[in-house]
């Protein structure tokens, strides 16, 4: 029997390998979510490529577009971190754009073809822990990296703020401590969580409309109501996808900048 | 059959199930959660994340920054350029405003020197005209006076001949002309008197 894949609203997120491969003993097929990865970096790449192909002075529209995503992020650098955050744009930009197309291209419904191989259904890579605890553990790691090269010893009065009286300091920098170690996992948690949770809904929703159509008679008629409620999610989710990737960025350039500006504190 | 053999059986049944579906991942809990994926997602995250990063920092942003720079650095020419020309309309507005000043009161100074010239030669003129009129005037005059004096020597004469002519006639001696002439002085000056 032919099993309709993705019945279920978690079957969306599972791991299909496509080819194996391993290096040693640990395994790093290429899978769905593999897939997704290199597609969204491909189009990326392919729409930079056609972008700056012709850098002009008066800019085309893909020219233009891509100038516009470089000053959005160039100025969200600029303003958070100030004149020394320029060695991290390309890091931010990067996270940034990788993120917001991992996020959206999720969001396209796979076209109902029968046959088409599992492994094609659209997915998002970011709605894994693991990937967005990898790049939340690679930005504290460059603000850590970087906050003891910049300041050396200087980086730890980031967990003492000038100015508090002697007996709070032992209180304030635990709890300077507990938030700095809790960084990466709510800035994972936070993307993971909101693809996580957005694409569940989704799912529930279409999943309503699916088993209320195929009940038939005048029960039909209440699919209605979770159809609108999946356009209205899907909207939402649009925005929920570039606001998080934006939020990304932003801690991001906030974590970085307390790297760069640790001593001054 | 015992219960055994029939939870064996389904067990069986559930395995081979679960061979079909490999591919699958057991539904059974979050996918997320399954560690088994775990290196593949960060390899390949590494992979695809490093290379864009890569391109990114070496080709695509230098490109863009480059082309925003030279945009911005032609339009501050342009606006360089712009200002340099407004400033030389300018320069050449206030030549051309000094230049017409400068024509202007030329102008007035030649008109002004050229009437004072001639207001002299007028006044020249006229003097000139003046004198050369009071001479002809002069000698006009003192002509008349000398045909005057002429004039009345001449009357003189002729009354003192006709005095003398008379006298002759009458007396049949002539007076001598210093007598004749005594006599028309003489009744010249009764007559007058």
């Amino acid at each position: 029997m032919y099993r309709f894949r993705a019945a279920g609203p978690m079957e969306q997120f599972e791991i299909l390998p496509i080819v194996d491969l391993h290096l040693g003993s640990i395994n790093i097929s290429l899978t769905n979510s593999a897939l997704w990865m290199i597609i969204g970096t491909g189009a990326i790449i392919v729409f930079f490529f056609a972008a700056t192909r012709r850098a002009a002075l008066i800019p085309g529209r893909l020219q233009s577009a891509a100038e516009i995503f470089y000053e959005f992020v160039s100025d969200l650098v600029r303003d958070t971190i100030g004149p020394e955050g320029r060695k991290f744009f390309p890091y931010v930009f990067t996270l940034f754009i990788w993120i917001l197309v991992s996020n959206l291209f999720g969001l396209f419904p796979t076209i109902p073809i029968p046959g088409l191989p599992h492994w094609l259904h659209t997915f998002t890579p970011t709605s894994h822990l693991i990937v967005t605890l990898a790049l939340a553990t690679m930005t504290i790691s460059i603000v850590i990296v970087y906050g003891f090269y910049k300041n050396g010893l200087g980086f730890f009065k980031l967990f003492a703020p000038s100015g508090l009286p002697l007996w709070l300091m032992p209180l304030l920098v635990l709890i300077e401590v507990i938030s700095f170690l809790s960084r990466p996992l709510s800035l994972a948690i936070r993307l993971f969580a909101n693809m996580f949770a957005g694409h569940v809904i989704l799912k529930l929703f279409a999943g309503f409309v699916v088993s209320l159509l195929s009940a038939g008679g005048a029960v039909m008629l209440f699919g209605i109501a979770p159809f609108f409620g999946a356009v209205a999610v899907t909207a939402l989710e649009f925005l929920v996808a570039a606001l998080q990737a934006y939020v990304f960025a932003v801690l991001t350039c906030i974590y970085l900048n307390d790297a760069v500006h640790a001593a001054d504190h | 059959m015992s219960v055994f053999a029939i939870v064996t059986n389904a067990a069986a049944a559930a395995a081979e199930e679960a061979q079909a579906h490999a591919a699958e991942a057991s539904s059974a809990g979050l996918p997320q959660l399954d560690p088994a994926w775990w290196p593949s997602q960060l390899f390949w995250l590494a992979v695809t994340f490093g290379f864009l990063y890569w391109l990114m920092s070496s080709r695509f942003l230098p490109a863009i920054a480059g082309a925003i720079e030279e945009r911005r650095d032609r339009i501050a020419d342009d606006l360089d350029q712009a200002s340099d020309f407004k400033r030389q309309a300018e320069d050449a507005e206030s030549a051309y405003n000094q230049a017409l000043a400068d024509a202007k009161a030329k102008a007035q100074s030649i008109a002004a020197d050229t009437r004072a010239e001639m207001d002299d030669e007028i006044a020249e003129l006229q003097t000139e005209t003046d004198a050369q009129l009071a001479k002809q005037v002069a000698t006009a005059e003192a002509r008349i006076g000398e045909m005057k004096a002429a004039a009345a020597t001449k009357v003189s004469e002729a009354a003192a001949e006709t005095a003398r002519a008379v006298v002759e006639t009458l007396i049949d001696e002539a007076p001598t002309e210093e007598a004749a002439n005594r006599a028309v002085a003489d009744a010249a000056a009764r007559l007058r008197g």
